[in-house]
C-alpha cells in the first residue's frame, strides 16, 4: 500500500474550561491518499473546520494546543517551526476559505496577490511570474485572464473571487489542497462549476483534496470518500457510494434523511382567497459617485405575485437578482418606485405614518440570520409579545400569547425568559417565526429563512412552517435559492433572474417541463441531482 | 468568555475616585472649619507636620486664614458637580442630536453634522471665553457652557452607532411589526448602543473636570465665595514660592481624580467596546 498524503492520527483539539465540551475535535483518525478528494461532513459544532484549521496551524490562539499527529510529507503539521511552516504552506500544502472576498485583501490588485505567493516561495522573475498568474486565472477558466491581473476583488462577483483564492492555493502546485466550505456563499450554479473545476485539478495535478462541506449533495457530487464527524468525533468514514448509499451509523441516516430532495411537495387544494396581490412593483437603485455620475442599478423590474390563503409561492434565483428586493417591497421596509401592494384586500402601498404602522401587523418577515435578527437585550418572551402590545393587546394577554406561541413553535415555556444568546441557531429561528406570527399576519415572508440552518434543523423549521401555516392559513412568500428547499414547501416556484420573474409554475411542471433555458440550468445546477435520483429509481425496482 | 482577573491599576484608580466622591460628599462633617471662616492670624500657615504648623489646620491655610482641608472639601463637592451635570447635559443633548441625525437622514442630518464640524474645528476654551466675556458669568450658564463642551463626539458617535445598529435585521423586525421611532429608538437601539456612550461619558469626564479648572484658574470660571479645585489652584498662584501647599492639594486632587477616570474608561472600553472584543476572541 503507498504511502497516505496526510495522516490524521488520534487528533484532539481541546477547548478552553468553560466551553460546552472539554474537545472540539476529540481523537480523530483519517487518512488522505494523493488524487483523492475526501469529503468531512459534519453539522455546525462538529469540528469539522477546526480539523482544518489545525493542519494550517491556524488554530485560534486562545484554545489548548492540540495533540496527536498529523504527518504529511514525513512531517509532523502540529509541532512545526514557524519557519517550516512558511516554507510548506502556500507551497506543498494551501487552503481555501469559505468567503472568498473576505480572505482576498480589498487594497490589492488580485493578480499581484496570487503573484505574491509564487515570489515568496520561487525565484522566478517579474515576467515569468506573471506569465504563470495568467495562466493559472485561465486555468481555473476566469475570463479574459489578462485583465483580470488589473482587477481589484470588488470588481469579482463572488465566484470570481473563489476563482482567483483556487488559483493562489494551486500556484505552487501544492501536494494538499485544503477547501473549507469553498461554495457554500456562492451560488447554485457558480458552485457546480468550481466543483467541476477541483475535479478538473484533481485529475491534471494529481492533487489530495480534503473538502469540507455539510451538503451531501455536493458530497455526492465530487467525494471519493466520505468522513461524517459530530460533536468533534468521527462517526463513520467510507467510501461514498457506502456512506450515500448504505450508511452504517443511525447520525449519518438522519442527517442523509433531513437532506431536501428535489420531489415537489404534493399540490394543495383548500386555498382561499388572495391575501397578496403586488403588481407592476419595480425599485432602481441610484448611487451617485463623487463626481456627479449615477450608477443605476434596476434591482426589479415590473414584478407581479400573488399569494392566497394558505399557499406558499417560492420565490427562487442567483444572489442580485432581487428576490430579496421584491420581498423588501411587498412589507415595505425598502419603497418601491412603484408598483401596488394589496394584501388582504386593502392597499399596502400608499400608506403613510401610523396608518402604515397599524397595518404592518397584516405582513411581517422572518429573516436569514437568526444570529442578528433578535434584539440581544430583550428575553425571548418580551419579542415575542412585543408584537401584539404594540398593536393595542394588553400586556398579559400578549404575555400568555407568547407563551403559547413559544410552545406552539417546539420550545419549552421557560423559554420565555431566556435571552437570545442562551439559544441554538434553530431556535432563534422558531423564536423569530413566532414574533412574526404573534402579530396573525395575513401574509409571512421567509428570506431565506433556513438557508443558515444545518439539514436536520432546516427539516424542522421547514416543517413548523407548513404546520403554523396549516393551522393559521397566512399566505407565505418563500425565498430561496435552493430549489430542494423550495420544491419541499413550496405550492408555486417563481423563477427570477436580473429584476424580473422569468417563469412561474407549480413545482411539479417547472421540475419536469422547464419552459426557460435559466430554469433548466439552475435545475441541472442543483448538486447530488443524479445520488437523490438514484434510491428512488431502486425503489421502483 | 474567559473572566479576566481585575487589573491592579484599574482597583486602584477605582478606589481613588470612591474616595473622591466620598470626600465630596460627607467630607463637611469631619471638618471643625466652615469653608468661608477667616483667621487672620493664622494666614498661610503650612501644613500642619511642617514647622510652624497648626494642628487645626491639618492641610494648612490660605492667604485670608481659610482651613485648606474644608477649602479643598468644597471645591471637591463644586468641582465634581459641575463636571457630573455638564457631561450629563452634553451625552443627553449630544446623543439626542445624533438619533435625530440618524432617524430622519437627508438634509436635516447634514445641518446638524454640520454644526458638529463648527463645533470640532473651533477649540472649546475660545468658545467659552467668548460666550462668558458676552453674557457675564453666572452659575447656570456655565453649567450649561461646560455641558456644551463634548456634545459634538456624542453626537458623531451616536450617529454612526444607530445607523449600524438600525440597519440590523433585529431593528428592522421591530419596524416590520408596527413600532413607531420612540419605540425602536429608546427599547431597542439605545441599551444596544449604551455600552459604547457610556465609555464616552468616562473620556469626557475628566476632560470638563480640566476645562473647569482651566476656566476657574484663569477667573472666568467658578466666582467666590464659591469655590472649586481650579480656582483654589489659582488662588494659590502668588504664593508658589511662600506657601506651595495652597496650589498643591487641588492640584493633587484633580490629576489623581483626571488620571483615575480615564484609567477605568479605557478598562471599560476594553470591557464593552464590541470592535476590541474581536481582539481577545
Amino acid at each position: 500500500m503507498t504511502q497516505p498524503l496526510l495522516d490524521i492520527r488520534n487528533l484532539s483539539v481541546p477547548l478552553p474550561p468553560g466551553a460546552d465540551r472539554p474537545y472540539a475535535v476529540r481523537d480523530l483518525s483519517m487518512t488522505l491518499m494523493k488524487g483523492e478528494i475526501l469529503c468531512i461532513v459534519g453539522e455546525t459544532g462538529s469540528g469539522k473546520s477546526l480539523t482544518a484549521l489545525a493542519a494550517m496551524g491556524l488554530l485560534p490562539p486562545n484554545l489548548p494546543a492540540a495533540s496527536g499527529e498529523m504527518s504529511f510529507e514525513g512531517r509532523n503539521l502540529l509541532s512545526l517551526r514557524p519557519k517550516e511552516r512558511r516554507r510548506l504552506a502556500g507551497n506543498r500544502l494551501a487552503m481555501v476559505f469559505q468567503e472568498p472576498s473576505a480572505v482576498l485583501n480589498p487594497i490589492y490588485r488580485v493578480g499581484d496577490q496570487v503573484a505574491e505567493t509564487i515570489r515568496l516561495h520561487t525565484d522566478l522573475s517579474r515576467k515569468q511570474i506573471q506569465e504563470r498568474v495568467i495562466e493559472l486565472f485561465s486555468e481555473v477558466r476566469l475570463p479574459d485572464p489578462e485583465a483580470m491581473l488589473r482587477a481589484y476583488p470588488h470588481q469579482l462577483s463572488g465566484g470570481q473571487c473563489q476563482r482567483v483564492m483556487i488559483a493562489n492555493a494551486l500556484s505552487l502546485d501544492p501536494a494538499l489542497l485544503i477547501a473549507d466550505e469553498p461554495t457554500t456563499a456562492l451560488d447554485v450554479t457558480t458552485q457546480a462549476q468550481i466543483l467541476k473545476l477541483m475535479l478538473d485539478l484533481r485529475q491534471k495535478h494529481g492533487t489530495g483534496i480534503l473538502f469540507i462541506t455539510h451538503d451531501f449533495g455536493v458530497v455526492a457530487e465530487i467525494a471519493d470518500r466520505v468522513a461524517v464527524m459530530r460533536h468533534g468525533e468521527l462517526v463513520e468514514i467510507g467510501t461514498t457510494d457506502q456512506i450515500l448509499r448504505d450508511p452504517q451509523e443511525d447520525y449519518t441516516r438522519r442527517l442523509i434523511a433531513a437532506v431536501p430532495r428535489l420531489t415537489p411537495k404534493a399540490p394543495a387544494d383548500d386555498l382561499g382567497e388572495p391575501v397578496l396581490r403586488a403588481s407592476e412593483i419595480g425599485k432602481t437603485y441610484r448611487t451617485r459617485t463623487m463626481f456627479g455620475q449615477t450608477r443605476r442599478v434596476d434591482a426589479l423590474k415590473d414584478a407581479t405575485v400573488s399569494i392566497r390563503r394558505g399557499e406558499t409561492l417560492g420565490l427562487v434565483g442567483e444572489s442580485g437578482s432581487g428576490k430579496s428586493t421584491l420581498a423588501q417591497c411587498v412589507i415595505r421596509l425598502v419603497e418601491p418606485d412603484h408598483g401596488d401592494v394589496v394584501i388582504d384586500g386593502s392597499d399596502f402601498t400608499g400608506l403613510t405614518g401610523s396608518r402604515l404602522r397599524d397595518a404592518r401587523q397584516r405582513v411581517q418577515i422572518v429573516f436569514q440570520d437568526p444570529y442578528t435578527a433578535l434584539d440581544p437585550r430583550q428575553s425571548a418572551g418580551a419579542a415575542i409579545a412585543e408584537g401584539p402590545i404594540i398593536h393595542g393587546l394588553s400586556r398579559e394577554k400578549a404575555r400568555e400569547r407568547a407563551l403559547e406561541l413559544i410552545e406552539a413553535v417546539g420550545l419549552d415555556r421557560s423559554a420565555a425568559a431566556r435571552f437570545p444568546h442562551e439559544f441554538s441557531g434553530g431556535q432563534r429561528q422558531r423564536i423569530c417565526i413566532a414574533r412574526a406570527l404573534a402579530v396573525e399576519p395575513d401574509l409571512l415572508i421567509a428570506d431565506e429563512s433556513v438557508s443558515a440552518l444545518d439539514v436536520s434543523v432546516q427539516a424542522q423549521v421547514l416543517d413548523l412552517l407548513a404546520r403554523m401555516q396549516k393551522r393559521l392559513q397566512f399566505g407565505m412568500l418563500f425565498i430561496t435559492h435552493d430549489l430542494r428547499v423550495a420544491a419541499r414547501i413550496c405550492d408555486r416556484i417563481a423563477v427570477m433572474q436580473r429584476g424580473r420573474i422569468v417563469e412561474e409554475d407549480t413545482p411539479q411542471r417547472l421540475f419536469t417541463k422547464p419552459a426557460q433555458d435559466y430554469t433548466r440550468q439552475l435545475l441541472a445546477a442543483v448538486p447530488g441531482r443524479d445520488w437523490q435520483d438514484g434510491p428512488i429509481m431502486n425503489g421502483a425496482e | 468568555m474567559i473572566r479576566q482577573r481585575p487589573n491592579i491599576i484599574v482597583v486602584l484608580a477605582s478606589i481613588i475616585l470612591a474616595v473622591a466622591v466620598g470626600v465630596a460628599l460627607i467630607g463637611n462633617v469631619f471638618t471643625p472649619h466652615a469653608v468661608t471662616d477667616q483667621a487672620l492670624l493664622s494666614r498661610l500657615k503650612p501644613p500642619s507636620w511642617m514647622e510652624g504648623g497648626e494642628a487645626a489646620f491639618p492641610l494648612g491655610t490660605d492667604r485670608i486664614g481659610r482651613d485648606m482641608v474644608a477649602r479643598l472639601v468644597a471645591g471637591l463637592q463644586m468641582s465634581l458637580s459641575v463636571a457630573l451635570l455638564g457631561t450629563l447635559i452634553g451625552a443627553v443633548f449630544g446623543t439626542t442630536i445624533g438619533f435625530i441625525a440618524a432617524h430622519f437622514r437627508g438634509w436635516v442630518e447634514e445641518i446638524l453634522m454640520m454644526v458638529v464640524d463648527f463645533q470640532a474645528s473651533l477649540p472649546f476654551i475660545l468658545i467659552a471665553l467668548t460666550l462668558l466675556a458676552f453674557f457675564g458669568n453666572s452659575m447656570v450658564l456655565f453649567i450649561i457652557l461646560m455641558g456644551m463642551f463634548g456634545w459634538e463626539t456624542y453626537a458623531r458617535l451616536a450617529r454612526g452607532v444607530v445607523l449600524s445598529a438600525r440597519a440590523q435585521p433585529y431593528a428592522r423586525a421591530i419596524v416590520a411589526l408596527g413600532a413607531n421611532p420612540g419605540r425602536l429608538y429608546l427599547r431597542h437601539v439605545l441599551p444596544n448602543v449604551a455600552s459604547a456612550l457610556i465609555v464616552q461619558v468616562t473620556l469626557t469626564f475628566p476632560q470638563i473636570i480640566l476645562l473647569e479648572t482651566s476656566l476657574s484658574f484663569l477667573g472666568l470660571g467658578i466666582q467666590p465665595p464659591n469655590t472649586s479645585l481650579g480656582q483654589i489652584l489659582g488662588d494659590g498662584r502668588d504664593y508658589l514660592s511662600t506657601a506651595w501647599w495652597i496650589s498643591v492639594w487641588p492640584g493633587l486632587a484633580i490629576f489623581l481624580i483626571t488620571l483615575s477616570m480615564s484609567i477605568l474608561g479605557d478598562a471599560l472600553r476594553d470591557r464593552l467596546d464590541p470592535m476590541l472584543k474581536t481582539r481577545t476572541t
